[in-house]
């Protein structure tokens, strides 16, 4: 066992874990966070994607003990007193999503995206969503919000 | 899955992360971005005893403009390398490849040491290391050495690294008047090239004279096209000019047979690609 201490969505957690384990098994089983899913055993889907020192990544990749000391943000907790961030309500706005499974990690990977490149092209955002994967819906909705977020007219 | 059961050490020095290493052998794995170990250990691929974490080693991850070389820490990461202006001015060729890599989450964790040691011959970074011509620092129980990139890549999933030594950084050379450009041919976003083409080409009253090329995915290692190389020096940089010696780009190679290709398709795709990624160095199209 291994000793870790990190903040997540803005709490300092501290727990002795094993080494292989994963930090979104971490997140999910003994934190219970468990919007963050797992959609895939080979990183390629990027649902279980959060916030790791502010920069996304796959948290199905990343073991629990490689996050000692820094700070995560997962889906839970991106609204602030209950206000839904922007990229969430615009995602509700747009009916960016059918079954949801997705949802989290693109939505945590839009912030992302929208951090470094506030008013990005259409293109920018279909190559910055590129490591998440939708099987319900085309993704045409899911770039509406990303736009709409951005603040970005978009049409029906 | 979740990787077999496994120690963990996370040093803060070099030398600490030596010593780790000699102490457990052919047992130990180095830990840098994780973004192929760790799906290697979840597949039960590899199973070590001792995983060494490299990632608390703060003096592997610095970018430092040397003069002449840009020196790049062994663990800094694809975001970081993408951020940084003296790369993207004097080394674009790198920068260029690395945009190709995965995806933003893999790039925010996976570092150009990890890629280069792990060698994947599909790995998109081989190749521009090759065509940079980048020496290689590796540190063992023995001191510092350096690999030119022509002696590093030594078979599939292998390099000059030994198991008791670690890279620390990539030197690259400064390219300032040489254009560039990768070319990366793939069927999915966010995936392995098929076949890829890295071209650092120098032009001078239009015509070529001297030209660097990295091959992806065309045998167990990356690969330079040696006689595309040559046959190109003196050429005029146009599509006709170009032709005949891009033809070439697949002479000397062992190109794999998979779902995606066999080695025949492969072959062709290395001297379409070849042309274009010249063509587009040299400013041409
Ligand atoms: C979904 C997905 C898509 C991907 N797509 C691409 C792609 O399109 N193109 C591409 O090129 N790659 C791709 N990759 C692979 C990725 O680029 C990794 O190869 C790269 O991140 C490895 O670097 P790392 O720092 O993560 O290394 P790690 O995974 O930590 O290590 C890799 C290997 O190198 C060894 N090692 C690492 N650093 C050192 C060191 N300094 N000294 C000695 N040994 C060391 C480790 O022991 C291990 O064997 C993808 C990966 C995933 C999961
Ligand atoms: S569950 Fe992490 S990428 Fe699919
Ligand atoms: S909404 Fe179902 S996977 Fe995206």
């Amino acid at each position: 066992m291994t000793r870790i201490e990190l903040k997540v969505d803005g709490a300092t957690v501290s727990d002795d874990v094993e080494p292989r384990m994963l930090l979104v098994q971490y997140l999910r089983e003994k934190l219970g966070k468990t919007g963050t899913v797992i959609g895939c055993d080979t990183s390629n889907c990027g649902a279980c994607t959060v916030h790791l020192d502010g920069r996304s990544v796959k948290s199905c990749n990343v073991l629990a003990v490689q996050a000692d000391g820094a700070e995560v943000t997962t889906i839970e907790g991106l609204a602030t007193d209950g206000e839904l961030h922007p990229v969430q309500a615009a995602f509700h706005e747009c009916h960016a999503l059918q079954c949801g499974f997705c949802t989290p990690g693109m939505i945590m990977q839009s912030v992302d995206l929208l951090k470094d490149n506030p008013n990005p092209s259409e293109a920018e955002i279909r190559v910055g969503i590129e490591g998440n994967l939708c099987r319900c819906t085309g993704y045409h909705n899911i770039v509406k919000a990303v736009q709409t977020a951005a603040g970005q007219k978009t049409e029906a | 899955m979740i990787p077999t059961q496994f120690a963990y050490v996370a040093p803060t020095s070099v030398e600490e992360a030596l010593a780790a290493l000699a102490e457990h052998g052919d047992e130990a794995k180095i830990l840098a971005g994780g973004q192929s170990l760790l799906p290697v250990l979840r597949m039960r691929l590899n199973a070590p005893e001792v995983v060494i974490d490299i990632g608390k080693i703060d003096s592997l991850r610095e970018i430092r403009d040397e003069g002449d070389t840009i020196s790049i820490g062994a663990m800094a990461t694809y975001a970081q390398i993408l951020g940084d202006a003296g790369i993207r001015d004097s080394l674009s060729l790198l920068h260029k490849a690395i945009t190709e890599v995965a995806d933003p989450q893999i790039r925010h964790r996976g570092t150009l040491g990890g890629a280069l040691v792990h060698a994947d011959p599909a790995g998109d970074c081989g190749a521009p290391t090759l065509a940079l011509e980048a020496d290689l620092v590796i540190q063992g129980p023995g001191g510092e050495r350096t690999v030119a990139a022509t002696e590093f890549f030594e078979d599939l999933f292998t390099t000059a690294v030994g198991e008791d030594e670690i890279l620390t950084a990539i030197r690259f050379r400064k390219h300032d008047g040489w254009g560039s450009h990768y070319e990366k041919f793939v069927r999915v976003a966010h995936q392995w090239p098929i076949v890829s083409v890295a071209a650092s080409v120098k032009v001078e009253g239009g015509t070529i004279s001297e030209a660097r090329l990295g091959l992806v995915n065309m045998g167990s290692t990356a690969l330079r096209a040696t006689a595309t190389e040559q046959a190109l020096v003196g050429q005029p940089a146009t599509e006709d000019g170009v032709r005949a010696a891009c033809d070439l780009a697949a002479e000397g190679t062992n190109p794999p047979s998979d779902l995606n290709g066999d080695a025949a398709y492969r072959s062709h795709l290395a001297t379409v690609l070849t042309r274009r990624a010249v063509l587009k160095a040299a400013g041409s199209s």
